[in-house]
Order: structure tokens, then sequence, then C-alpha cells
């Protein structure tokens, strides 16, 4: 075998071999897109019912709270940023370190200083090669996150909303994720979580303009305000981090379907450019044949006279 | 019919139970408080503890509830727990273990929170 053709089965059994890894990881990204979906669906009913209780509390009484009450002036904002702790998915991860640099900028420029929350590997490793100061970070559940996750991410970022700005603490809290909107669309957006606003979330609770009954508060309306508050503050991020899983997910699979797909491609323009290569060696040594036998034949031809 | 109330019990995670019940005793931070149908319209603030529901064909369901809401409006009951589980789900070997191991710690909330478990796996 020529060294041409030998080179180029090199190639096309190592790009095989890598066609059958992205086909596999796209499999598995499949079915876990799947399997976060049905988490997203399943942590739907308490997200509403907390929605609907914390509009209670906040439309039925006159109740002020710091996790509600806007500060006069913002000195300092909290962003929380959810990213995943492997790559492989497109642009997933820049897309949200993206609009989380967005937002940076955008209150940086209205004079806040910005303090910094990461979840997931890629993020933090983006901000440390920039040697960007993160106040804190997790990571090591961004494929799977379960409750207890959000509520460790959660804990310290109401601390740090209830703790007095001269100390420490923030006045507002942004999140950035990136929203599942469907299996080939996934955006990056920010949302601001603290302070709330109780009449967005009421609209969002009760959307046809339905009224809520007037509610008796055991113990007292501030008591469950207290308790009510953090807890949806939690699902609030339980649900970004359940839909940057998906999102994930999704854009794994997405890239690793192209990746597979890119890598047929390949194969078929090697495979061709091999045959190539084989035709040309044949072509040659039969080339090579005749011109051998035809200088021998003229060689005896000549000896004959 | 009136005398029923729908009742729907989450976890973060996931929707534990959900029936038609006639009443419902579950423990808030002041009491235990029970709920039939009718009943004013409610939020309040759960501990941990156990929550008993009777249901419409006259069964009770008994479920072990940590930190929570209880919302009651137009017949329509909902319990938030971060963590619910019934008590038929609960394995009581292994929260015989935690208890054990909670005491031995003097972790007082995990302590507590096995001891509700057992309490409620032995309702049923």
């Amino acid at each position: 075998m020529g060294a041409q053709l030998r080179v180029y089965k090199r190639r096309i059994r190592s790009v095989t071999a890598t066609k059958k890894i992205t086909k596999a990881m796209e499999m598995i990204a499949a079915s876990r897109v799947v399997k976060a979906q049905r988490k997203v669906a399943a942590s739907t009913p308490y997200a509403t019912e907390l929605t609907r209780a914390v509009t209670a509390v906040g439309t039925g009484s006159n109740t002020k709270h710091p996790l509600t009450t806007q500060a006069e002036t913002v000195t300092r904002s909290a962003v929380l940023l959810l990213t995943s702790d492997r790559g492989l998915a497109g642009a997933f991860n820049s897309n949200a370190i993206k609009v989380a640099e967005q937002l940076t900028e955008r209150l940086e420029a209205e004079g806040k200083e910005v303090d910094t929350y990461i979840v997931g590997r890629r993020g933090l490793a983006h901000y440390n090669f920039r040697e960007r100061k993160v106040v804190e970070s997790w990571a090591g559940f961004t494929d799977e996150p379960t409750y207890a996750d959000a509520k460790k991410v959660a804990g310290p970022l109401i601390e740090a909303i209830e703790t007095e700005t001269a100390e420490g603490g923030v006045d507002e809290l942004h999140i950035v994720f990136t929203e599942f909107v469907s299996m080939m669309t996934q955006t990056a957006l920010d949302d601001r979580l603290l302070p709330l606003s109780l009449e967005e979330v009421a609209k969002e609770a009760a959307p046809k303009g339905e009224i809520l009954p007037l509610y008796d508060f055991e113990p007292s309306a501030e008591d469950v305000l207290d308790a009510l508050l953090p807890r949806y503050v939690e699902s609030r991020i339980y649900n970004a981090l359940l839909q940057s899983a998906a999102s994930k997910h999704a854009a794994t699979r997405r890239a690793m379907k192209s990746a597979t797909d890119n890598a047929g491609e390949l194969i078929t323009t090697l495979s061709r450019l091999a045959n190539a290569a084989r035709q040309a060696e044949i072509t040659q040594e039969i080339s090579e044949i005749v011109g051998g036998s035809a200088a021998l034949a003229d060689a005896t031809a000549g000896s004959d006279r | 019919m009136a005398a029923e109330l729908h009742v729907a019990l989450v976890a973060a995670d996931r929707e534990v139970w959900s029936g038609e019940a006639t009443l419902v005793v579950a423990r808030t931070t002041s009491g235990d408080i029970g709920v039939m149908p009718g009943h004013q319209p409610l939020l309040g603030v759960l501990e941990s503890g156990p929550v008993t529901i009777r249901t419409s064909e006259g069964g009770t369901v008994v479920a072990a509830v940590h930190g929570g809401f209880i919302s009651f409006a137009d017949d329509k009951l909902s319990l938030l727990a971060e963590i619910a589980e019934l008590s038929d789900e609960i394995d009581v070997q292994r929260v015989e273990r935690e208890l054990e191991r909670a005491k031995a710690e003097g972790d007082a909330a995990a302590e507590r929170r096995a001891d509700v478990r057992l309490r409620a796996a032995a309702t049923s």
C-alpha cells in the first residue's frame, strides 16, 4: 500500500471513532433533556402555589420586608450567573457569560458595584482566567440540580440581601440563566429576582384579573412573609437551575449532532480521496508493467536481428 | 358537594399527593390546625410535623412534612413543603439509623426531623 493511501486510511479510522463517540454523546444528551424537562414540569406546582401565596400576602397586607422594599439608592448589586460544569455544548456557556457581562457593564454604568456569584465550573474558569473577583461559586451539580443545591446557592444570597449595604450587603439580586424555550431554542437572559416587585408577581399568578381572597394569616402576616420570601427565592433559583440544565443538555445534543454530521461528511470526502489515491497507484503500477514489457519486447526484437 | 376540599400536597420537586378530602390536620408554628370544607381563607407557616388527611373515601393519609406552608381558599387546600414524604414511603429502619446518628452528633434539627418521620410512619 502506498504511503498516501495509508495516511488516508488512518484518518478515516480516527474520524470514524470520533463519530461513534459524538453519536453516543448526542443520544445521552437527548435522553437527559427529556429527564430535565420532566423535572422542570414536576417543580411547577410548587412554584405556582408559592407564587400565589406570595401574592396573597404581598397584596393582602401592608407588610414591609427587606426582600420586597426597593432601596432608595442602590449601591451594590449581586449577579448570579448559571453556567454548566462541562463544555461541549456549543455556545451555551459563552452566551450566558456574554449576557452576564452585558448586565454587569450596564449596572456599573449606573454607578453600582457588582458582586458576582457563579454556578458551574465553566463560568468560574472564565472569570478566574480574567482574574475577576467572584464572591462565591458552586459546582458539581449543574447536570442534575436538586432542591438542596438550590437552597445551598440561595442561602448566601438571601443573607447578603438582608445585610445592610454599609456592612457589605447587596441591594439587588440579578440572575442570569438560560431559558429552555424548546428543544431547538434556548435563550440566555437576565432577570431581577430581588427586590421582588409584587405587581409583577401578581400578574404572573393571576393573569385573568382573578381577585385573591382575604387570607387569615397564621401566626401573622409578617411571620408568613418572613418564611415565605426566602422559599420563593429558593424556588425561583431551583427553577432557573433546572431550566439551565435542560438547556445545557439540549445545546449538547445539538452540538454533538452537528459534530456527528460533520464527521460523516469528512469520512465521505476522505474515502473519495483514498479511492482516488488507490486508483492512481494501480494506474501507475499498470503503466510501469506495460512500459517495462514494451521495453523488454523492444530489446529482444533488436537482439534477434 | 360542599363537604369536600381539594388537597394538593406538593414538595419542591414533585407533587406528593392530591385528591379530595374532608379534613386536614397540620401543625403550624402556633399549633395544630384542622381545616374542613368552608374554612376561612388561611395562610400559615408549617412546622416539621405530621400532616393527616382524611380522604373522602374514608381513608387516612399521613405524611411527614418539613418546613413549608398551608394555604386554603375556595375549598382548595395546598400544602407546600420543601420535603414531604407519605408515611408508606418512609423507610423506618433508615430513619432509626438517622435518629441514632443525630442523637450521637447532638444535631437537634436532624433529630426532630427523624422523630417526625418515625411518628408519621407509626400512625399508618
